[in-house]
């Protein structure tokens, strides 16, 4: 059972720089056409073509989903990442021909809730852009609190205020502004929804805070993308395959499945969704897990790996692939 | 041709005139591709399939149409709880009406068109003689919510699922034409809950497999997959809400009615993710046969006959005919010699 979405050739008809480390792409269908409709939250992967070696980044969608003739996303540069962000920031250009996937969800909104408690840290910002216009024209109720390190740095909160007005609040680091996280929190209507995209750290603070004031975990919502993690080289043997694959630091296992010509289903690229996982026949060693995907007990039984996020260390790892 | 040449005026209830041509018995949807049949997800791409087949198209449009929807206002008229949609669905209900529009415009341009400006559209359905001006995402300005008002223009069952907290919920629907389910009971549950009443399938981890796969169903890219059951009669309206009205007419069949009155009921059944909502429609199209009719494709004929001998008690169980099938293979028995069956379920030319 594949999953064959046809990808979307695109063209690049804008590069907007928002701020020193932000820079936002739009994109149209290549053939003219209307791109597909999505869903706040909703994000598309983005091909790469770095001077032969073969990228794809998940980025946000951050359009108007009701606006039907082009996407944007928002890249925020990373010097210490793998290069895609590098790549997109230095090289891409107006006029460029992309392919761009179809748009797919995995923070959703809840069209159930009452409220909906957006909380957004730095570049986490996107996914919140989209679901607010959607938001708005279902008449939805909802309130943003967006953190960001300083005012050069907090992209598009003038725009927001602008659309929004007073239901979205700012903060900023170096001012020691800070969410009062339990008094907000406690200050929720029955039945609200709270979303959470930003740094590992600020995710965590907000789900463990929610949880311990007693909110329901169906009424917790959050995204983290991880970026492959670097790592030291390592050997996979592909059984159905044949062959054997060296995985570069800089690498990701599927990156270097991908490579070698071998199909591999993946769908977020970011440990989320559950697409890549793939079966291990063999394992030697450690298992360095680092999705969202796997329950910890899948973990430590280590008969299964997403090859998108998670690496290897040990003598020997032998994949169904 | 005018469209009454086109579409048949028939009936699913009462004196049941509802028929197949002899171009309708061949395009059949016959749903076993082998000589014995046992569980599986078994779901395929749902793309353009074999030009004048039942996959031709997104959505299949027979001569049936007319007469499906007339039955379908009966029944409605009669239990208005068939269509229901809870009220965080209604953004679904309207990317299904985009769905249906848009497929039926451009595959029967002859019987559909779809004026879009902006969300201002204007929407023709000839074989139904309706024409209406609405605006896109507004409930007013149509007559009734967007699931109720497509669904009753379009062929099959409809539900609506929506995605959270990793899992499914059927949270509308319009189920008129259902093999004996209730979606006034089920709505509201999740996957593994209305899935429940299913043997055998729960252990095998089929339906663990197909959450993991429909969760990910992505945008632009359907599935299918077919069911059967049998129904006596043509009888579109299998609900347990009405069992007291047909399933009393099971022990009517006899030996020299059994031909007219068994019909192989297959749902053709579609998954499309949608893109506004997020939400997944599934399609369940069913198509009824009769036995008679079925047996003019001796390739058919055989193999109906051996399914039947092999398939489990508790599936004929399940599928409620457990206590027809020695009639059912005696009757088909008459049409098997033995020879041995081609692949695939298309009729031999």
């Amino acid at each position: 059972m594949s999953v064959g979405a046809s990808k979307i050739p695109a063209i690049v008809t804008e590069v907007v720089e928002v701020n020193s480390l932000i820079k936002r792409f739009r994109f149209v269908r290549e053939d003219g056409g209307q791109t597909p409709g999505f869903s706040g939250g909703a994000h598309t992967v983005v091909e790469m073509d770095d001077n032969g070696t073969r990228r794809l980044n998940a980025y946000s969608l951050m359009s108007d989903p009701a606006d039907l003739s082009g996407y944007e996303i928002s890249v925020r540069r990373d010097e210490g990442g793998r290069g895609g962000s590098l790549y997109m920031h230095r090289a891409v250009r107006p006029g460029m021909k992309m392919l761009i996937s179809q748009p797919v969800n995995l923070f959703g909104l809840d069209l159930r809730a009452r409220k909906h408690l957006l909380l957004a840290g730095g570049i986490g910002i996107t996914p919140f852009i989209a679901q607010m216009a959607q938001l708005d024209s279902l008449g939805a109720r909802f309130e943003l609190h967006y953190a960001a390190r300083d005012r050069e740095l907090g992209a598009y909160m003038t725009e927001l205020t602008a659309r929004h007005g007073d239901r979205v609040h700012r903060y900023y680091d170096v001012e020691n502004q800070a969410i009062d996280l339990p008094a907000l929190l406690r200050g929720q209507p029955l039945g609200t929804h709270l979303y959470v995209c930003g740094p590992k750290g600020m995710i965590n603070w907000v789900l463990s805070t929610a949880t311990d004031l007693g909110w329901p975990k169906g009424a917790l919502h959050s995204e983290e993308f991880l970026a492959p993690p670097v790592g030291q080289p390592f050997q996979v043997e592909l059984a159905r395959s044949n062959m054997t694959v060296t995985v570069g630091a800089a690498q990701s296992l599927l990156e270097a499945i991908e490579a070698a010509g071998v199909e591999a289903p993946y769908l977020c690229r970011g440990g989320a969704c559950g697409q890549c996982e793939t079966r291990v026949l063999h394992c030697e060693g450690e298992m360095l897990h680092h999705d969202h995907w796997l329950s910890d007990e899948q973990k430590a039984a280590c008969a299964h790996i997403m090859p998108c996020v998670s690496r290897f260390k040990g003598k020997r790892l032998v994949l169904e692939l | 041709m005018s469209l009454d040449d086109i579409f048949k005026d028939e009936t699913f209830f009462g004196d049941y005139t509802y028929r197949n041509s002899p171009q309708g018995i061949r395009r059949f949807p016959f749903p076993f591709p082998e000589d014995e049949y046992m569980y599986s997800v078994n779901m395929e791409p749902h793309v353009p399939g074999r030009k004048g087949s039942v996959f031709e198209f997104a959505f299949d449009v027979d001569e049936h149409y007319v007469a499906e929807m007339k039955d379908r206002a009966r029944v409605l008229a009669q239990d208005p709880l068939r269509c229901q949609s809870l009220p965080h669905m209604t953004l679904a209900g309207w990317d299904l009406l985009e769905l249906i529009m848009e497929s039926l415009a451009r595959d029967y341009p002859q019987w559909f068109t779809l004026h879009r400006d902006g969300n201002r559209w204007h929407w023709i359905n000839r074989p139904l003689g309706i024409e209406d001006r609405f605006t896109f995402l507004d409930e007013t300005t149509l007559p009734c919510g967007p699931m109720e008002y497509i669904t009753r223009q379009a062929q099959g069952d409809f539900t609506l699922q929506d995605q959270r907290n990793d899992n499914l919920w059927i949270e509308a629907g319009m189920v008129t034409s259902q093999a004996d389910w209730s979606l006034d009971f089920d709505i509201g549950m999740n996957f593994h809950e209305w899935h429940a009443p299913v043997p055998l399938a729960g252990k095998m981890g089929v339906f663990d497999r197909a959450l993991k796969f429909l969760l990910q169903l992505q945008l632009g890219a359907p599935v299918r997959r077919f069911n059967w059951t049998m129904t006596v009669d043509p009888l579109l309206d299998t609900s347990p809400e009405n069992y007291h009205k047909w399933g009393p007419g099971k022990t009517t069949l006899t030996r020299e009615n059994i031909g007219r009155r068994q019909h192989l009921r297959v749902e053709l059944q579609t998954l499309f993710r949608l893109p506004r909502s997020n939400a997944i429609a599934f399609g369940i199209r069913c198509y009824l046969i009769s036995f008679e009719e079925l047996v003019t494709q001796p390739k058919w004929a055989r193999r109906l006959h051996r399914v039947l001998k092999t398939l489990p008690d508790e599936l004929a169980t399940y599928k409620g005919f457990i206590r027809n099938r020695p009639l059912m293979i005696e009757y088909l028995a008459q049409f098997d010699d033995g020879a041995p069956t081609s692949p695939g379920w298309w009729p031999d030319d």
